[in-house]
């Protein structure tokens, strides 16, 4: 069948399997490979892009569902190349550790902090409770969120929580 | 650093340096096996038995080989020729590549699809139709252990071996420790506490799954194989011997691996056959498991029932602890299955002085193979000690932590304290942790807040409990123990690697023998190397992963990467700082005795302005003919590091809790922990690392049970069935340490990767069972789910047993 969408503000034309997911079109059509998929039964989280606004996982929908949607994946959060407040949080706040689940859980972030921009702790855990993490134990992403939060606000972040900031 | 109290703040590095592998992860751009697309590259499906037991009558693939895109089916015949699964500890029964005449376990491989699509792979392996004769199951372990009935109808019987000590396998010994405890039993003054208990089996569950790109080049004779492995040059050296190979003809490569925890630390039997199907069909073969293939097929962890019992005075003196359990090796033995076990016999009794005698029996069941899953075996052993001691403390009155401390090894034992079996341990001082803890903690003003809460009739608990672990394998020698990695032509897998190169212009590539699945080594060596050379650690590139350029280690597990695979590599960076020392002497017209490296260079002592770049050494370098007669030219060292023992790292856990008395349901409210594990290289990332641990461990005492039903079957297929805690379910942690170096190495790091999970999962449950002792409920089995809370309330209820 055929699909057309945007994905990362590029123009897609392609012809799948109508029972080809979203997430495999991602991944093995456009080659964007930094989505990923992490289970089969939409638990995870892994997969999480953002489509139309709103986040959702693409191994629950199919590529056709796209059809004329605006999908962002990891790879197009960086706007001209300079790292989205979600993903500086990650990183200044060591909120990955093997990266798998990453992208999923930055996308499900900025949707979180699309909808709410100043987060509890236990709001970004309830927010976030659709992607898993099997590393961090989550304390670290949570950090990573806060940290995220504040610069979108346009303040200054919560200190981190080790003594020295750089060595 | 060191936000303990009162403790030693040694340190050798310390710093918190941000993690280099981060902006390609966070940018999407990190390649993980999957990712990988080959031109003209097959994919894989397999066909699984839906059967824990059963005899296989006959396989039928002739709807899927006429399939369109299905260019083969393989089953048992077509692979006999390359013999079982190579197996590091061939103890047991070993894996058949894929099943002949009987499958053993739900989820066992009978037949192999490979297609042009994944989608058409996975149809086609549907469409194989194999008719099946279901037997009766062994599931049950003590059913097992009894031999009513045999797993393998060609082994007399299902127990492989029993790991007693100690001390380990001096016989007159352990009888004289068994005559210790009962006559310790006899007196009129001690008491005895059993707890039989069921340390679940589990999941390892990865966020990445496992995946392998096989791809054979006819002409090279090479195979080329992607694989999201935790032990590359293991993989790479058990294909050789399966393939009658050398170990050039193998190149592995392990690129992003996204979580490993133990179970990507096995060689496994798709790994082989695809590397089969691509030599046989002569293109890139890909297999990717799903969620479903990894419940079935991808290694599980724990799986013991056992009893443990605690005699000592009512003060509080123990005189002895008996283990006597059960564990569950699955149905084929893999890389290291029976071992497991041992490492939980190496830290039977914790980092206390009682006798003990312990005794774990290995069976065979009709289930998936257990092997490493973290901490392997020993937070198995850690539960039970503690959960026992716990008891005993209950039972006599007094503090749990109190208890710990009279029966601790002292700190002046140290240098020269051993464990129960006799093992040398390197260094300690558990009382001092333990006193961080309770201080740091509040712990009496916790106390305070729990018995308040107690008096208005809610069911708060506040639970302790210590450890130490061994890790940091080492000691080479464990291969005189049997411990060889033989089997994938590797003659030790307990020393490390490192190879430090200055390039022309300057900056420095690391190259390790070992590999991370998140623990961030592409920092922490840069770390190493930058401390040693004063090379910025922007200006170091780590490589790691493809055993065609890395030097031979053995891989990332047992907590052993930093102490064994680090210090290599910190001594091969001093190799290269006394050269480079030599070469800045030459330029600079001085002795090499008064060079200093500083400042992203060097000089001479008392005269910082005439400094030359690394860039200068490193020209110098590559320019043999200006050099010295006698120099050679280029700028790297490899070092080996061969470590004398293991490491002992230690700590003490404390969790606050409240259970819903009406629903079962328990809140973890606080969990406060005080680790030691040496020397901290970095403190964000050993942070991270126990952060991580400890979801584990609480995972495994609160959510997660990979446990088989009494039929074989195995109802836990997808994250739904087999909950990991979410980040709803956990409260952020509170972390401190002590700093006790290890004199085993040159960084006095002992390891991190593994403490988290050994410390935790006992202290949640004796938290919970504090918080319904009231109830009089004195055990309640893990996972602490909301219905088995529930049910041990009401039965406490019910018989009246309220103390």
């Amino acid at each position: 069948m055929h699909v057309s969408l945007t994905v990362n503000g590029q123009r897609a034309v392609t012809d799948v399997e109508p029972r080809t997911l979203l997430v495999h079109l991602l991944r093995e059509e456009l080659g964007l490979t930094g989505t990923h998929v992490g289970c089969d039964t939409s638990y995870c989280g892994a997969c999480t892009v953002i489509l139309d606004g709103k986040t959702v996982k693409s191994c629950t929908m199919l590529a056709v569902q796209a059809q004329g949607a605006e999908v962002t994946t990891i790879e197009g959060l960086a706007a001209n190349g300079d790292l989205h407040p979600v993903q500086e949080g990650f990183w200044e706040r060591h909120g990955l550790q093997c990266g798998f689940c990453t992208p999923g859980m930055i996308m499900s972030a900025v949707g979180l902090l699309s909808e709410n921009g100043s987060p509890s702790e236990d709001e970004i855990r309830h927010g976030l409770e659709g992607n898993l993490c099997r590393c961090t134990g989550y304390h670290n992403i949570v950090r990573a969120v806060e940290y995220a939060a504040a610069k979108m606000r346009g303040e200054e972040p919560p200190a981190p929580e080790w003594e020295e900031a750089s060595a | 650093m060191g936000r303990g109290v009162g403790v030693s703040t040694t340190s050798v590095l310390g710093g918190v340096v941000k993690r280099r592998e981060d902006p390609a992860l966070i940018r999407g751009t990190g390649l993980y096996v999957d990712d990988l697309q080959l031109p003209g590259m097959l994919h894989v499906a397999f066909v699984r038995s839906p059967y824990a037991h059963a005899r296989v009558v006959s396989v039928d693939a002739s709807d899927a080989e006429a399939m369109d895109g299905v260019r083969a089916v393989y089953t048992a015949s077509d692979v006999a020729h390359l013999g079982d699964l190579v197996t590091q500890v061939a103890v047991g029964k070993l894996r058949p590549l894929l099943a002949g005449d009987k499958v053993n376990h739900l989820g066992e491989a009978v037949a192999m699809v490979a297609a042009d699509t994944r989608y058409g792979a996975r149809d086609a392996a549907d469409a194989v139709d194999v008719e099946y004769d279901p037997l009766d199951p062994v599931i049950d372990l003590k059913e097992a252990a009894s031999d009513a009935a045999l797993v393998h109808e060609d082994m007399e019987s299902n127990v492989l071996l029993a790991w007693e000590g100690g001390p380990w396998g001096d016989e007159e010994a352990i009888a004289a420790t068994q005559q210790s405890i009962a006559d310790a039993k006899a007196r009129d003054d001690t008491v005895s506490v059993s707890i039989e208990a069921v340390n679940q089996r589990l999941l390892p569950m990865p966020m990445e799954p496992r995946s392998v790109v096989a791809d054979w080049n006819v002409g090279y004779g090479r195979f080329t194989v992607h694989s999201s492995t935790q032990i590359a040059h293991a993989l790479a050296g058990g294909i050789a011997q399966t393939f009658g190979l050398s170990l050039t003809d193998v190149r592995c490569i392990a690129p992003e691996v996204g979580g490993g925890f133990g179970c990507k630390l096995n060689v496994y039997n798709d790994e082989i056959l695809v590397c089969f199907a691509s030599q046989q069909l002569g293109r890139p073969v890909k297999f990717t498991e799903t969620r479903r293939d990894a419940a079935g097929s991808t290694i599980h962890g724990r799986g013991w029932v056992a009893t443990a019992t605690i005699t000592g005075t009512g003060d509080g003196q123990i005189l002895g602890y008996e283990l006597d359990g059960i564990a569950d090796m699955g149905a084929y033995s893999q890389n290291f299955t029976v071992a497991i076990p041992f490492l939980g016999l190496f830290v039977g009794a914790g980092q206390y002085t009682f006798p003990t005698h312990w005794k774990v029996a290995c069976v065979h069941t009709h289930t998936m193979t257990t092997d490493a899953y973290r901490g392997a075996g020993r937070p198995e052993a850690a539960y039970y000690l503690e959960r026992a001691i716990d008891a005993y403390a209950r039972e006599i009155g007094v503090d749990p932590a109190e208890v710990r401390r009279m029966n601790f090894i002292p700190a002046d034992k140290f240098p020269g304290a051993a464990t129960h079996i006799g093992f040398p341990m390197d260094t300690g001082d558990y009382e001092t942790n333990l006193d961080a803890l309770l201080e740091t903690a509040g712990y009496e003003d916790l106390k305070a807040e729990r018995d308040q809460l107690r008096a208005e009739g809610r069911l708060v608990g506040l639970g302790l409990a210590t450890y130490v672990e061994v890790c940091g394998f080492g000691p080479s020698a464990l291969v005189d123990l049997g411990f060889s990695w033989a089997a994938y032509k590797i003659p030790s897998g307990f020393s490390g690697s490192g190879l430090v190169r200055v390039q022309a212009d300057g900056t420095a590539s690391v190259i390790i023998g070992t590999g991370p699945t998140g623990q961030g080594h592409q920092t922490t060596w840069a770390q190493i190397v930058s401390n040693q050379l004063g090379i910025p650690v922007e200006n170091i590139r780590v490589s790691h992963g493809d055993t065609a350029e890395s030097p031979l280690g053995i891989g990332t597990f047992g907590s052993r990467s930093a102490a064994v695979d680090g210090s290599a590599t910190y001594e091969a960076a001093n190799k290269v700082r006394a050269k480079a020392a030599d070469l800045a002497a030459h330029l600079l017209e001085a002795s090499a005795d008064d060079i200093v490296f500083a400042d992203g260079g060097a000089h001479v002592a008392g005269s910082p302005d005439q400094q030359v770049s690394w860039s200068d050494i490193a020209t110098l370098a590559y320019q043999p003919h200006r050099l010295p007669e006698g120099m050679e030219g280029g700028l790297e060292a490899h070092a080996v590091f061969s470590p004398g023992n293991a490491t002992w790292p230690f700590g003490s856990h404390l969790a606050l809790v409240e259970v819903d008395g009406d629903t079962g349901d328990v809140k973890l409210l606080r969990y406060i922990a005080m680790d030691d594990c040496g020397n901290v290289i970095n403190p964000m990332i050993v942070d991270g690392q126990i952060h991580g641990g400890l979801a584990q461990g609480i995972g495994q005492a609160m959510f997660e049970d990979g446990d088989y039903e009494a039929d074989g079957n195995l109802l836990k297929w997808s994250f739904v069935e087999y909950p990991l805690p979410t980040s709803a379910d956990l409260p952020s942690f509170e972390l401190h340490r002590t700093v006790t170096p290890t004199d085993i190495n040159p960084l006095g790091v002992k390891g991190i990767g593994e403490a988290g999970t050994i410390g935790s999962a006992q202290t949640v449950v004796n938290a919970v069972v504090d918080a319904l002792s009231p109830l009089g409920v004195t055990h309640v089995d893990m996972p602490l789910r909301p219905k088995r809370v529930w049910a041990a309330i009401q039965a406490a209820k019910t018989n009246g047993s309220v103390s």
